[in-house]
């Protein structure tokens, strides 16, 4: 996973609530089985029309957002089914820092796990920064200081520490869970003389 | 310290704590899919691992699944790719698959418990959202992402942050034609879809030990939809019995071990929620949606509602936003709107109750002319059982359209789906833009409902056709 220390870019503000995972990436494009090549599809029904033609003024589609790294949307970003491939589609577009009031659960760990940093940040903080993204100019975030920077001010954001050291330093999850390996087994080894059932199931 | 369900369950699978809270826990149900799985199996093969535990893992194709003839295979290229790399990665991994043409396939979350699978007291997860069908058996049941799913096959655990608890208490009894669908929708209308956020909710009160099994996996079902990670009901006498001899419960000694266990998982009289609400039976009614969202729900006698009535921006523009992609205009009687497909199935009301539900209602009726209605079984059990009572012929008779088993237009992945400006009444748990297909425009129901949809051939009220 590619690290998550400091970006700068200008933001792209979509001011609509509760996008769910469909929206971000509908569902025929779930039919793939791989991880990459699905930036172009993102938020497809409202970046393309019938005839998939650009819709010119969705905020993606229009320069300089079109290469934004940033997002700024409404609350509850993320919600409804938990596919993988709404962080894929945004990592792909080039989008590495989601800035919202808040997020669903499946979404928001998911962002994580690829090295995708969601902010969450209050109402009135998103509308301020939504009011700067109009000027085009670039934002800074910093994850080391939990700060966004934009002109002379800045926004304290708060994160899980845990979170922020395994993007930080790119972490693998699943290294890092086999270093309990040991305890793993002992958790097995108990697990099958408590609660046999648990292993028996399928004779 | 006195404990509730969900904290029993989740100190139980405890591996490892850090010292911020972060845990590993034990996973001891996974489920896979052909949608969610090939990129987490992918992963295994780069960085040549195995996956753990195979004999606690079940896969199945249902997402992508053609729901007609299936003897000539599935005519999409790209879905075919993806439930035969479920296979491929199910044989070489050694798990368990249920395949296309298996009478045993069908949707994941009706298959776990139908299998017996799914039991009390375990961790279930599986790549998709609607996992917290589970917690109808008292079972911690959540969905997760691809490498979330990654993790799970390659060390059996997950890494999580303890949610906070969240009781919600639906006391006395339902009205006639009132079910576990209304109930479940007026709870989301009243929390809203984000009012779960950072919960596990623990669903209690008559009205939900009075519920059928299958009933309460329709209300644990819609748990996400209101944004709670996971949603469980105390197990109980009903369970136990349900899970007797399925064939992967347990058996002989272990049976009377685990049942010595599962009767033991209950929330602590004196145990703390963080939040809790109560509702009544009584004040529930039939309940439709008439937006985009789960949390735009509205009694079957009541209107569209006016965004002139709203004060709060963000709401308004919201509403706006909803009615004009519903294509309905504010005050509009819901009775008066006018549907041109119903669809019954899904993992929320796909199972053999639903069925009957709606075949009660639709005996010797006829769909409404303009009107295309389809029932997709839940699974190939339920498909068959369903053929045994004579439901199909029901269905049939009436105009149906009697389906193979699968996912089919509760998310419209095969070639089940609406077109632009069609307008569903639908069994199934979203009806978000674009779900049933693009531009299509779903109304969320009970599959009673459904039926009296079909019959009158605008929204309407199962009460109507109650012999
Ligand atoms: S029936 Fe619908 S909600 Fe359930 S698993 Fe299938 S697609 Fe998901």
């Amino acid at each position: 996973m590619k690290k998550f220390t400091t970006l700068k870019s200008i933001p792209a503000y979509l001011p609509i609530v509760n996008v769910d995972t469909d929206m971000i990436i509908p569902k025929q494009f779930l039919k793939t089985i791989k991880r990459t090549g699905l930036g172009k599809n993102l938020f497809f029904e409202m970046r393309y029309d019938e005839n998939g033609k650009k819709i010119g003024d969705f905020i993606l589609n229009k320069e300089p957002f079109d290469k934004s790294n940033i997002l700024i949307t409404g609350k509850n970003f993320g919600c409804g089914s938990s596919r993988e491939h709404a962080p894929w589609a945004l990592l792909d577009f080039g989008i590495t820092c989601v800035i919202s009031q808040s997020y669903a659960d499946i979404f928001y760990n998911n962002c994580f796990k690829n090295g995708i940093l969601p902010i969450t940040i209050s109402e009135e903080e998103i509308k301020e920064l939504s009011e700067y993204s109009t000027r085009k100019e670039e934002i800074s975030i910093i994850l080391e200081d939990q700060k966004i920077l934009f002109g002379n001010k800045e926004i304290k954001f708060e994160i899980d520490q845990f979170k922020k050291k395994c993007l930080t330093e790119g972490l693998d999850d699943i290294a890092l869970s086999l270093e309990q390996k040991n305890k793993i087994e002992t958790f097995e080894i108990n697990l099958k003389s408590n609660k046999p059932w648990i292993f028996n199931d399928q004779s | 310290m006195p404990q509730t369900i969900y904290d029993k369950i989740w100190n139980e699978h405890l591996v490892h704590q850090q010292s911020d809270g972060t845990s590993l826990l034990f996973v001891d149900r996974h489920l896979i899919h052909e949608v969610t799985s090939p990129q987490a199996f992918e992963g295994l093969r780069n960085s040549n691992r195995k996956v753990r535990q195979p004999k606690l893992t079940l896969a199945v194709a249902d997402h992508n699944v053609p729901t007609t003839d299936r003897s000539k295979g599935i005519s999409d290229k790209e879905s075919k790719l993806q439930v035969d790399t479920l296979e491929k990665n199910c044989k070489e991994f050694g798990v368990q698959l249920f395949g296309m043409n298996d009478k045993r396939q069908g949707i994941v979350h009706i298959i776990g418990p139908e299998q017996g699978f799914t039991q009390p007291g375990t961790i279930i997860v599986c790549g998709d959202s609607h996992t917290a069908t589970h917690g109808a058996f008292g079972s911690l049941a959540f969905g997760i992402g691809t490498s979330e799913v990654e993790h799970v096959l390659a060390t059996q655990t997950l890494v999580q942050k303890k949610s906070k608890n969240f009781r919600i208490n639906v006391k006395g009894k339902l009205a006639v034609g009132v079910t576990s669908k209304d109930v479940i929708l007026q709870i989301i209308g009243k929390i809203g879809t984000a009012g779960g956020t950072g919960y596990v909710i623990e669903y209690a009160g008559n009205v939900i030990s009075s519920l059928s099994v299958e009933q309460r996996m329709t209300i644990c079902n819609m748990t996400i939809e209101g944004g709670a990670r996971a949603g469980l009901i105390q197990p109980d006498e009903k369970i136990f019995k349900y899970l007797k001899d399925k064939p992967m419960s347990p058996k002989k000694d272990n049976w009377d071990k685990a049942m010595d266990y599962w009767s033991s998982l209950k929330s602590d009289n004196d145990a703390i929620f963080d939040k809790e609400i109560t509702l009544d039976g009584k004040d529930i009614l039939p309940m439709v949606t008439w937006g985009t969202s789960p949390q735009d729900v509205v009694s079957i006698d009541g209107k569209v509602p006016n965004p002139k009535d709203e004060t709060n921006e963000d709401k308004k523009n919201s509403i706006e936003r909803s009615l004009k992609y519903m294509g309905l205009k504010p005050d509009t009687a819901i009775k008066e709107i006018k549907i041109d497909k119903v669809f019954i199935g899904s993992c929320t009301n796909g199972r053999i109750e639903d069925l009957r539900d709606a075949a009660k209602i639709l005996k010797n009726r006829k769909v409404a002319n303009h009107v295309y209605a389809m029932v997709v079984p839940g699974s190939g059990l339920v498909k068959e059982q369903a053929e045994q009572e004579g439901l199909d012929k029901i269905f049939k008779d009436s105009g149906f359209d009697w389906r193979e088993p699968g996912c089919s237009m509760c998310l419209a992945m095969n070639a089940d789906k609406l077109k632009p400006e069609e307008r569903c009444a639908s069994t199934s748990n979203r009806n978000f833009e674009g779900r049933q297909g693009r531009g299509g425009r779903t109304h969320l129901v009970s599959p009673g409902m459904a039926a009296a949809a079909a019959i009158s051939g605008t929204l309407d009220d199962v009460r109507k056709y109650r012999n």
